[in-house]
């Protein structure tokens, strides 16, 4: 990161050295530093900093010049990426339907009407009817809230789990750290599919948590690696073994040394991984072990449509179009966040 | 004595065998003294100082024997937890690259004020006053504007102010600089040099200066301790040592600083590369570069012997090399 020269007016320019050690310049309120014979150790470099010391001529931009780290560089990037802000509009969007899902849909996904059976679009019913003869619309509107849900809160769970395990893991190193790689490696060798329909198929709560808790349970892993990964990278930087020599314990070594310098990647394999969690919550619910009737899910509905997707395309169409453009949403999101938070690819 | 370091060994572990890469380092550091450790890159110079500080990578180092003394106490005897105390407030570092060894998520401000929270348990309001007073005392100018700035925001010189700041916090008795100048272009070698001999004469403090610029020694050492393949091969008063080396290679180290009397002329440099620390070669250490060696230097490992009263060499033919 270059720091951005120094406005060059042309009062800048003065006489040869361009420097008068004494006095402040025109457009300094204060004079750089004192008159004092040790104190022009610093006067050369004055010249080098960025900007220039109090409200000089380009004293407005300095409250804006000020904390450029790598969270604000990353957001300035953001801002400009037209993935990033399509796909956090609709995440948005969804996160704000799947709260409060009356705000577009008036209908209740549970009151249906057999005698509309399979019926295409009508007025008020723009997506048509299922088996059942409920309301498409309605219930591809209600089905968000059970994605995201899902997809957040397994998230967080795995993020949460995943970089404690792997975070103490990799600062601590030793036994422990093989001891939880290894466990790792067999959470890894769980075949996902398989593994929801052998656990899950004992499960008989109606509830989103044992989805959760699954998915948890074979995405904590994935972090953790990652999460063991960037704290090995970031403890062996100088700053760290800085902040020893300067009597710092490992617990702020830790949290305030590594942790933030460690948790871009796992922000950007946490962010990716929720539009797969979202995806493996409707294969599960597909498949009938993931989230059950009354509950209404994008994957049960895409479950019932299934067999019906030569008589009544409509069914499938919507519910499906629906997960993938969530699933999309959060993938371009983690790739937008990727894009910004690592500075190799700037 | 403030600090005395006695027959320290450190190895490291690795996939081929041991490194020995400290073997046998006597010296001392009294308070505001300055002391210069000189060595080529793998001396050992550093490793030695990352053990007194006690933040030897560990494993794969290892500290095989020898004492630290601090102030007369043992520091390897010592609880981690008081160790953990001395570090920072009695003794502090200066690292060689100011840039990697500042955190860049946190501002100077509150890694300047980190010393005051962890030792002094300050609220971190008047942490960061006293990180603008640091800043002011180590002379960077509009220190209140930036203290809220981050590291990469500040020029090279800067930071090593910065650096040297953080180290003087808590005003420790001993400073240890691992190669602070080496990363900086000449001019501001010679500000921060000066800076660092000034605020060390100012607090009476103990100064380790490790480097290897015989350049920057001359002005500020008051001794020199000349490391080799982790001994100390001659140890002497700082103006002795440039009058006339009692080692071939110190002797070798000046021959080879640029000297405007020889423009034109090639500049000398000691011949072969330092020894491997896994194989170090048997006899003396040096022997195999050396232009005095002979059979005894192939055999026998030569004692670190008095010259003077303040000086001491590792060489068999000490007097040869004083004369010659």
């Amino acid at each position: 990161m270059r720091e951005p020269e120094p406005p060059e007016g042309p009062e800048r320019a003065e006489g040869p050295g361009g420097y008068d050690p004494v006095g402040p310049r025109r457009h300094e309120a204060i004079s750089p530093t004192g008159q004092g014979g040790a104190m022009d150790l610093a006067l050369e470099e004055a010249e080098s900093l960025e900007k220039g010391p109090g409200p000089g001529p380009a004293g407005g931009s300095g409250a804006q010049e000020k904390a450029r780290s790598l969270w604000s560089d990353a957001w300035h990037q953001l801002r400009r990426n037209p993935v990033f802000v399509v796909s956090s509009l609709l995440i948005l969007f969804l996160i704000v339907i799947s709260v409060w899902p009356q705000l577009i849909a008036s209908g209740d996904p549970l009151q249906c009407d057999l005698s509309k059976s399979q019926q295409g679009a009508s007025p008020g019913h723009p997506f048509g009817y299922d088996t059942q003869g409920c309301d498409v619309y309605t219930r591809t509107v209600y089905g968000a809230r059970a994605s995201i849900t899902v997809g957040i809160c397994a998230t967080l769970g795995a993020a949460l789990l995943g970089s404690a395990l792997g975070g103490l893991a990799g600062f601590f190193g030793g036994w422990s750290d093989s001891l939880l790689s290894r466990v790792a490696d067999i959470f890894f060798g769980i075949p996902v599919v398989l593994g929801g329909l052998v656990f899950l198929s004992v499960v008989t709560s109606n509830t989103v948590w044992p989805v959760v808790g699954f998915i948890v349970l074979l995405g904590w892993p994935q972090i953790a690696r990652i999460a063991r990964g960037s704290v090995i990278t970031a403890k062996q930087n100088d700053y760290v073994q800085a902040a020893r020599a300067l009597g710092a314990g490992n617990g702020r070594i830790l949290l305030r040394h590594v942790a933030p310098n460690a948790v871009a990647p796992v922000i950007v394999v946490a962010t990716i991984a929720l539009g797969t969690y979202i995806a493996l919550e409707a294969t599960l619910s597909f498949l009938g072990v993931g989230l059950r009737p009354p509950t209404v899910s994008w994957g049960i509905d895409i479950s019932n449509a299934a067999p019906q997707i030569r008589n009544a395309p409509h069914m499938l169409l919507y519910p499906a179009g629906a997960l993938s453009l969530t699933v999309l949403a959060f993938i371009m999101l983690g790739d937008a966040v990727r894009d910004a938070l690592d500075p190799k690819l700037r | 004595m403030l600090l005395e370091v006695r027959d320290l060994h450190v190895e490291f572990k690795t996939r081929d065998g041991v490194a020995k890469a400290v073997n046998g380092v006597d010296y001392s550091v009294d308070e505001g003294e300055t002391l210069a450790v000189l060595g080529e890159s793998g001396s050992g110079k550093s490793v030695t100082a990352q053990a007194v500080m006690g933040i030897l990578d560990s494993p794969p180092g290892r500290i095989a024997g020898g004492e630290i003394l601090f102030k007369g106490e043992d520091l390897l005897k010592m609880k981690e937890e008081r160790r953990r105390k001395i570090r920072g407030a009695e003794m502090a570092m200066i690292f060689q690259d100011a840039l990697s060894s500042l955190n860049p998520v946190l501002s100077v401000g509150a890694q300047l004020g980190e010393m005051y929270e962890v030792h002094r348990g300050m609220s971190r309001k008047d942490s960061r006053a006293k990180a603008v007073e640091l800043m002011d005392r180590v002379k960077i100018p509009a220190a209140k504007e930036r203290v809220g700035d981050y590291p990469h925001q500040f020029s090279g010189g800067m930071r090593q102010r910065i650096m040297i700041a953080m180290a003087l916090a808590l005003e420790p008795s001993l400073i240890i600089a691992d190669e602070p100048t080496t990363a900086l272009d000449v001019t501001v070698q010679a500000q921060v040099m000066d800076l660092l001999a000034e605020l060390q004469r100012e607090l009476n403090m103990g100064l380790i200066l490790i480097t290897h610029d015989l350049g920057v020694v001359a002005d500020v050492a008051d001794k020199i301790a000349v490391m080799y393949a982790g001994r100390i091969v001659e140890a002497a008063p700082v103006h002795e040592i440039y009058r006339a080396p009692a080692h071939p290679y110190t002797r070798g180290l000046l021959d080879s600083i640029p000297r405007l009397d020889q423009k034109g002329q090639e500049l000398y440099a000691i011949k072969g590369l330092p020894p491997n620390l896994l194989a170090i070669p048997p006899g003396c250490a040096f022997n195999p570069r050396c232009p005095m060696a002979r059979a005894v230097c192939r055999t026998d490992v030569p004692p670190l012997a008095p010259v003077s009263e303040e000086r001491t060499s590792a060489c068999f033919f000490w007097k040869e090399c004083l004369h010659g």
